[in-house]
């Protein structure tokens, strides 16, 4: 079905891919969540008409438009590379992926470009409540985008509603409610959305941190902390307990993925969860290399958190490469196998179709009917290829467990001296708060990382791996616009970091 | 309702969704017009603000719209979605690019410590409102003219040509002359629009001289279209097409086929003609009376220009992106569409798309009540 590829291709193609929407990503949490806190800001001013709260609202609204700029501007790339690098997929998946991406534009963009406009410009065009109003509706527009993105993000994860049709060779959609409903969206949504609320009140947290140790806009800088880290320490104390759903549900469609981000290279009862670990690189599911140079586990949180039960089995990396009779596991190996039963007699089908021979092509479609659930299986090279990258998987996931656990004590920490009435005095505090917005930005790409690396070697988890989801393209071209996606989006990043810069130190009005 | 229609009857009808996105597209492609203009119409650095401000506050809807256009391909014609874009990978990726550049050029092109300096944001600008447009207009002509794109048993694509879609432009051949005869039609109509859209939107009787230069950018660039829309209309006439031959598909050179489709369906015919004379009597209002409404009927007279240019290639058993190196290969509505259940899905969602317009326009009266004014370009929120 798929000839001769050039895997350094498909390697370039997979870092176009992570380059660009990790620069997405820079921006999109933060449009995310400060949309919401801009509007309380807003909401706050027209309740009370206070001059103080409009110039406040104004500041961050000014913050998040330079913000936004650039996330729209990195952001059509997204929707067209599908396209353009992975071609292949778009045809195969095109009836399922396609629809949550054009509801996307239907109904969350256009709410966003609309109202923004309203948002920005409307202070002296629009009536005070219909302003409120636009305010919002950007706040909601954002969010909505999130979900539908995130529906077609989950799918990949674990595709659902769907059926693959021998005649045409592409999987169709069966069911949307399947697709739009699916448990593993729903955790995705609220996860990546609640996470923002959190980096972007780091976000506020870190500016106002500044200000307050520079002595400037002192007053304004305090009403922002108190209102950001109340939504701030909502939304960590969230994340974490949905973080914890995330993981129930990997373990439940994506073991490997799991057992990946938790270095777990044979499979146990009672399994423990890693708290501090150093993985060694050289570890592979079939070599007797140490997993770890240093480990500190903690029992049986890891089958807790996949099970819910203490003593339950977790299955490793191992167990799922090769197979475990014992606890009903088959393994990558078999898997293999039968793919390519299904693969052959897909060809045989469409050969004996194209012949006319239809008593043949009955044969072939029965026999890829009782193989057809392992396709995908049948273009991998070897069961080996079956792991994800670990040591990657597993740093990015510990490091954004340990930086969760940590922000809610930060917030908690604001909360109290705000109403102690001495933050000011904090300085170690302050200082270290200056950084906050930075370590919200690893721990969100971190999650990403996680989540999209974890995924390897699979474009749509057990169907379709990305070897097969590529365009026909030189390596040369995708090297090309790789180097112009980064020269181009540096300097742009560089550009809005400064310009942000100076607006952060010219500060709000103040009457 | 919508649960009784028939295949073909959705492949028609997403095919017409798709159109009039791409229809309004070019309508709202005044922004890129506009943006084109600015180095001729603006001389000072107010009117320069001028212009900037009052595109500035409608380029975010022109964005969304390609952006939908994008969606909308993807989830009813993913063949179509995955052939291009990924065959005629560098027309793509240019147009790409200068999108890019325009969606940070407003926000940060007045802002303090911007890196670039403000004369490099405003040559995004300019780069966007005409290699952009241009190369959107050879991509559409390729709809007519063909392709060089080969699909395997599977429908994966390869390209056969090295330059991967920029051919569309830069093969000395008819075809390209033909692409890129629509190209700058569409660049000139776009600056036609953009002068229309700045004299209705911006406030000029403090800016008489500018007012002046716009209205004459008007008449200049409706009659530096014409030739190109001539040659384009008079070449479509004449022209061979790939139209489907039986019931299996099979897709042939037909002579004439595009005359013979607009015979089929006089009201595409309809659409072009009564169109473009919209579009002339935008101008003419425009450039040759006082009037600040030439933009209405320039826009509308666009978008039903739009509307027949992106039908005429689909409906009437027409091959819409043809290969000219295999013609077994073309795509149809019938063949690149998705499944009947998905269109089916979508179907309903498209029924958002009325509510869509609904506000985008009350929100578009609400703002432009007033006329953009020299005030409002320095207030805190100006671009
Ligand atoms: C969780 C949310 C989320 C995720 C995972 C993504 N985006 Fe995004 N996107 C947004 C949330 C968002 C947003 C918050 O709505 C943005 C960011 C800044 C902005 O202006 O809107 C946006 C902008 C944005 C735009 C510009 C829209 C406009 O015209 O205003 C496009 C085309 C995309 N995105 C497409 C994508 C694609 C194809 C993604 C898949 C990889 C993707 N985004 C990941
Ligand atoms: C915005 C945040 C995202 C980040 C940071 C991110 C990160 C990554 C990374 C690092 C890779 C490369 C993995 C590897 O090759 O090892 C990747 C690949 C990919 N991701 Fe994402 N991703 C994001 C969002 C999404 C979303 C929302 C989608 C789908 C809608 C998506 C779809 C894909 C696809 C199609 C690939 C290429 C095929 C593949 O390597 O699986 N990604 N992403
Ligand atoms: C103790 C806390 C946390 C736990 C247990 C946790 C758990 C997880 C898990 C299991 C995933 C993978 C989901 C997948 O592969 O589909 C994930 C993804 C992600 N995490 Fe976390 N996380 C935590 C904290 C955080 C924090 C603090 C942030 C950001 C500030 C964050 C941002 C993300 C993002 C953006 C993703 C990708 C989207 C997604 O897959 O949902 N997480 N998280």
């Amino acid at each position: 079905m798929i000839e001769n590829f050039d895997l350094t291709m498909v390697n370039w193609a997979r870092g176009q891919f992570a380059l660009t929407a990790m620069y997405h990503w820079l921006f999109v949490p933060l449009t995310l969540g400060i949309s919401w806190i801009v509007a309380f800001y807003h909401t706050i001013y027209v309740r009370t008409g206070s001059e103080e709260w409009k110039n406040l609202t104004k500041f961050w609204m000014k913050l998040f438009g330079i913000n936004f700029a650039i996330g729209v501007a990195t952001g059509i790339i997204m929707e067209f590379e599908f396209g353009t690098n992975w071609s292949n997929y778009s045809w195969m998946v095109g009836d399922i992926f396609g629809a949550p991406l054009a509801i996307e534009g239907i109904v969350a963009f256009f709410l966003e470009a609309t109202f923004f406009a309203v948002m920005f410009f409307g202070w002296n065009r629009v009536s005070k409540r219909f302003h409120l109003f636009s305010t919002w509706m950007v706040a909601v527009g954002s969010n909505l985008s999130a979900v539908w993105i995130l529906i077609a993000n989950a799918w990949m994860q674990y595709p659902v509603g769907q059926a693959f049709n021998p005649d045409t060779a592409r999987f169709e959609m069966q069911s949307f409610s399947e697709v739009a409903f699916s448990p593993y969206a729903v955790a995705k949504f609220t996860h990546t959305t609640s996470s923002s609320m959190l980096v972007a009140a780091l976000f506020i947290l870190s500016i106002s941190s500044w200000y307050l140790l520079r002595g400037r806009h002192v007053i304004m800088a305090k009403r922002s902390i108190v209102v950001a880290a109340t939504l701030g320490l909502v939304a960590s104390v969230f994340v974490v307990f949905n973080g914890d759903e995330s993981a129930y549900r990997i373990a439940e469609v994506q073991p490997m993925k799991l057992a990946a981000f938790e270095g777990l290279w044979e499979g146990e009862s009672g399994a423990g969860l890693v708290a501090i670990g150093v993985v060694n690189q050289d570890k592979r599911v079939d070599n007797e290399e140490e997993p770890f140079s240093l480990e500190l586990r903690l029992p049986g949180l890891l089958s807790l958190m996949a099970n819910r039960s203490f003593g339950s089995f977790v299955p490793g990396m191992k167990d799922l490469v090769y197979g475990n009779e014992e606890q009903q596991i088959v393994g990558a190996a078999q898997k293999m196998e039968r793919g390519k039963l299904a693969i052959s007699n897909l060809d045989g089908y469409k050969k004996a179709l194209k012949e006319g021979d239809e008593e043949a092509a009955a044969l072939h479609l029965a026999a890829f009917d009782e193989h057809r659930e392992f396709l995908g299986y049948g273009f991998l090279e070897k069961p080996e290829d079956a792991v994800p990258p670990v040591a990657l998987s597993f740093n990015a996931f510990h490091i954004m467990v340990a930086l969760g656990s940590l922000f809610p004590l930060i917030f908690l920490a604001y909360l109290y001296f705000s109403i102690k009435g001495n933050l000011e005095e904090r300085k170690l505090l302050l200082g270290g708060g200056t950084l906050l917005y930075l370590l919200g930005m690893v721990a969100t790409q971190a999650g990403w990382v996680v989540a999209e690396v974890g995924r390897q070697p699979w474009a749509i988890q057990d169907l379709l791996p990305v070897s097969v989801a590529r365009t026909n393209l030189t390596v040369g071209t995708v090297q090309t616009t790789f180097f112009i996606f980064l020269a181009l989006f540096t300097v742009l990043l560089l550009a809005e970091i400064s310009i942000m810069a100076k607006q952060v130190s010219i500060g709000p009005k103040e009457d | 309702m919508i649960a009784n229609l028939d295949y073909p009857t959705l492949q028609h009808l997403w095919w017409l969704l798709c159109s009039v996105v791409g229809a309004l597209f070019l309508m709202l492609t005044f922004v890129q017009g506009g943006q084109s203009l600015l180095w001729q119409v603006a001389k000072s650095e107010t009117e320069k603000d001028l212009v900037i401000n009052s595109l500035g506050r409608k380029w975010e809807l022109t964005f969304t719209t390609l952006v939908l256009f994008g969606g909308a391909l993807f989830a009813s014609f993913p063949k179509f979605y995955s052939t291009s874009f990924g065959g005629a990978y560098w027309v793509w990726m240019l147009i790409l690019f200068t999108f890019i550049i325009q969606a940070v050029s407003y926000e940060f092109r007045k802002k303090p410590f911007n890196i670039l300096g403000s004369r490099v944001y405003e040559f995004f600008l300019l780069i966007n409102g005409s290699v952009g447009i241009l190369l959107i207009g050879a991509a559409v002509g390729t709809f007519f003219t063909g392709s060089n794109f080969q699909l395997s048993g599977y429908n994966f694509v390869t390209w056969t040509h090295p330059f991967r879609g920029l051919e569309a432009a830069l093969s000395p051949s008819l075809s390209s002359v033909f692409n890129i005869a629509l190209g700058l039609f569409l660049v000139f109509n776009a600056r036609t629009l953009g002068s229309m859209y700045l004299v209705n939107n911006i406030d000029l009787s403090a800016v008489p001289e500018m007012e002046r230069r716009l209205r004459k950018a008007c008449w200049t660039n409706f009659c530096c279209s014409l030739p190109f829309c001539l040659y384009v209309v008079v070449s479509l006439l004449l022209m061979r097409g790939f139209g489907i031959v039986d019931d299996q598909g099979t897709i042939e050179y037909v002579k004439y086929k595009y005359l013979l489709n607009l015979l089929a369906n006089p009201w595409l015919l309809g659409l072009l003609l009564g169109g473009l004379l919209l579009v002339l009597v935008g101008a003419l209002r425009t450039a040759k009376t006082s009037s600040t409404a030439g933009i209405w009927f320039g826009g509308l007279g666009t978008v039903l220009v739009g509307l027949c240019v992106l039908l005429l290639p689909a409906y009437n058993n027409t091959a819409f992106y043809p290969s000219k190196v295999d013609l077994q290969s073309s795509l149809t509505i019938y063949n690149a569409s998705s499944s009947a259940y998905t269109l089916g899905v979508m179907t309903y969602v498209a029924l958002a798309i009325p509510v869509v317009l609904a506000y985008v326009s009350y929100v578009w009266r609400a703002m432009d009540r007033g006329k953009m004014k020299i005030e409002d370009t320095g207030d805190s929120a100006a671009y």
